[in-house]
């Protein structure tokens, strides 16, 4: 189907004093184009745990917003470093995050699963040594 | 519940959203942890928390969370405030601790938020 909209956002490895600013401007973006509260709730807190994991966990990476008329799709491409377990990483409670990470309230290892719970549809790829993919979309009917 | 009963019951302080004391909240939730709060919060929720960066204000803002009520008195920067004033979150200093401050709004009605569904159940 046809894009209606696609945009990309940088997200800094580290940077925790801007980590949100994608996932605020693509709620705002989704909430003019008249998406509804509760899918947009959905993939704003699919957006911001995956931002996060950019910032804390990745060697930097892109967080792309694809909008067709039946979809929203989210997806984030990094650089490294990769997962080695995914099914590990899949699991509630298992975190490598940084103290500097969980002193911010975050890496208690529920960034993933919250993804797949709240995504339509799921996908998560990784290389160690090359990079993460993960692709989530949102049905927006 | 309306806010406004939030702030006395809590002998609280209203630092931003003087003007929306009257919306309603429905829910709430105690957590210093913006992991949990991410992983199952629900909307028209006030967050009780002892944790004060420009996080929670952004985990809020993410859950459409409408009020913040920080515990024991704490006082958040004048960066929080201004974020929270842009998006409209109402902003509470509470002299009560995060266990006190929950016990008291459960006491007075307000249920907290159920679990969602684990992933593998979905």
């Amino acid at each position: 189907m046809a894009v209606i909209l696609e945009k990309n956002f940088p997200v800094e490895a580290g940077a925790f004093t801007t980590a949100g600013e994608a996932s605020t401007t693509i709620k705002r973006t989704l909430k003019q184009l008249g998406v509804n509260a509760e899918v947009l709730r959905r993939v704003s807190v699919a957006c911001y745990e995956v931002e996060l994991n950019l910032v804390i966990h990745s060697l930097g990476g892109t967080l792309t917003l694809l909008v067709d008329p039946g979809k929203v799709t989210l997806i984030s491409k990094d650089v490294g470093p990769g997962i080695p377990d995914i099914e590990k990483a899949m699991t509630e409670g298992f975190s490598t995050a940084s103290a500097e990470a969980r002193t911010l309230g975050f890496g208690a290892g529920m960034g993933l699963p919250n993804m797949k719970r709240n995504a339509s549809e799921f996908d998560i790829q990784s290389e160690v040594g090359v990079g993460t993919t993960i692709t989530m979309s949102f049905a927006l009917t | 519940m309306t806010i406004r009963e939030v702030v006395q019951i809590l002998d609280g302080k209203v630092l931003v959203g003087k003007d929306r004391l009257d919306e309603p909240v429905d829910t709430a939730c105690g957590s210093d942890l913006m992991s949990d709060v991410l992983a199952f919060v629900k909307e028209k929720a006030v967050l009780i928390t002892g944790l004060i960066n420009p996080h929670v204000v952004r985990t809020s803002e993410m859950l459409d969370i409408t009020c913040i009520v920080f515990s024991r008195g704490k006082m958040p920067s004048e960066e929080i405030l201004d974020m929270a004033e842009e998006v409209g979150i109402t902003v509470i200093s509470s002299p009560l601790t995060t266990y006190t401050a929950c016990g008291e709004l459960y006491l007075h009605g307000l249920p907290g938020t159920k679990p969602k569904k684990k992933p593998e159940e979905v």
